[in-house]
């Protein structure tokens, strides 16, 4: 029966798998630290411009977000292919921010109030039309700070 | 009686697989947080009775049609011209009165960076991003400005100042210090940027 155990000429041994976890973990590690949950559901598509003359947003706990660009494709049966603002995980339309501001303003510490900034995340090909709607709205209810979100990169290549 | 050696070597060939799972859970879950932009403060909306005057030759017009071309001071501009273009009208200095301006004094364009005020207009039709294009550069004059005398007057620049007084991890004293400085250089060169509503049609 030996002649079964005997080995062949130029087989190869087999490449050791040890290793493996240890680089599928460093991978885990990586993205636990460099990324966050998804805490709303897009319903809108959202490829932020290009800009560098960028400056860090606050804590997360002094900034609501406005979303604003063309419904996502599965959903454009249903909103269209307009231009539309996401609040939260909900569409809506710009006479929904007022509530929507107040509504933010009451979920934070009265101190942290003055210092909330509305970050507007906007889709490169939104028209700004939609965008003045929506900065009149923040005029109106007082939230003049704002931060316009976008990616780091030059603004001259889009 | 088996002899009792060395406990047995748990198998860890499932270890990889237990990994790769709780990778693609994170994988699926997370996004990578996009959490810069340009900061501004939109102005009030009361209306001002009667405004101050402002000289024709103080206001930088800036205006951006449906076709995202760039209208400046009533000519057509490249969007890679006009840093170097707001940069040349607020460090003009045309009366004389700015010390540490380095302008031309062009008795056409503007006074003193006091005076001299970038006025956008952009159409409702518009590309968001060429909006934030034309932001990004005007806020941009406005830095380089800043970093240039910022430079010569404490050997920093004002992002770096800035950057130092804005970190929540700045120790309270640190930041007093930095306040004023902070304010100095932005009384130097104060960031008029006005807004105009955009036009209907």
């Amino acid at each position: 029966m030996s002649i079964f155990k005997k080995k062949k000429k130029g087989d190869l041994p087999a490449i050791s798998t040890a290793s493996l976890p240890d680089i599928v973990f460093m991978l885990l590690f990586f993205f636990m630290v460099a990324t966050v949950m998804r805490d709303t559901e897009l319903l809108v598509q959202n490829s932020l411009p290009k800009a560098d003359q960028v400056t860090k947003l606050d804590k997360k706990d002094r900034v609501m977000f406005i979303y604003i660009g063309k419904p996502h494709e599965r959903y454009q049966q249903r909103y269209g292919t307009g231009d539309m603002i996401q609040l939260n995980d909900k569409p809506a339309s710009s006479q929904d921010i007022q509530e929507f501001v107040r509504k933010e303003r009451a979920a934070r510490n009265p101190e942290l109030e003055k210092v909330l900034t509305a970050a507007l995340k906007v889709d490169r090909d939104s028209k700004m039309g939609l965008v003045g709607e929506v900065k009149q709205e923040l005029r109106k209810i007082q939230q003049y700070k704002v931060n316009y979100t976008t990616v780091v990169g030059s603004a001259l290549d889009q | 009686m088996a002899k009792r050696g060395a406990p047995p070597e748990v198998n860890a060939g499932s270890m990889a697989d237990i990994a790769f799972l709780l990778l693609i859970f994170f994988l699926v879950t997370t996004t990578i947080e996009t959490d810069r932009g340009i900061n501004r403060k939109l102005p009030p909306i009361e209306e001002i009775q009667d405004p101050p005057p402002i000289k024709e030759k103080n206001i930088f017009m800036v205006m951006v049609n449906r076709n995202n071309q760039l209208l400046v001071e009533d000519q057509l501009m490249d969007l890679k011209d006009l840093r170097a273009a707001a940069v040349k009208f607020l460090d003009n200095n045309g009366d004389g009165s700015c010390a540490h301006c380095k302008g031309e004094k062009n008795p056409e364009s503007s006074d003193n960076p006091e005076k001299a005020v970038i006025s956008l207009q952009n159409d409702s039709e518009t590309s968001y991003k060429t909006y934030i294009a034309v932001q990004n550069e005007l806020v941009a004059a406005y830095y380089e400005l800043r970093d240039k005398v910022c430079l010569q007057k404490y050997n920093k620049t004002y992002r770096e100042l800035e950057a130092k007084y804005d970190d929540p991890r700045t120790k309270e004293a640190e930041r007093l210090r930095l306040e004023p400085l902070v304010k100095e250089i932005q009384a130097m060169y104060p960031q008029k940027l006005s807004e105009a509503e955009p036009k209907r049609n």
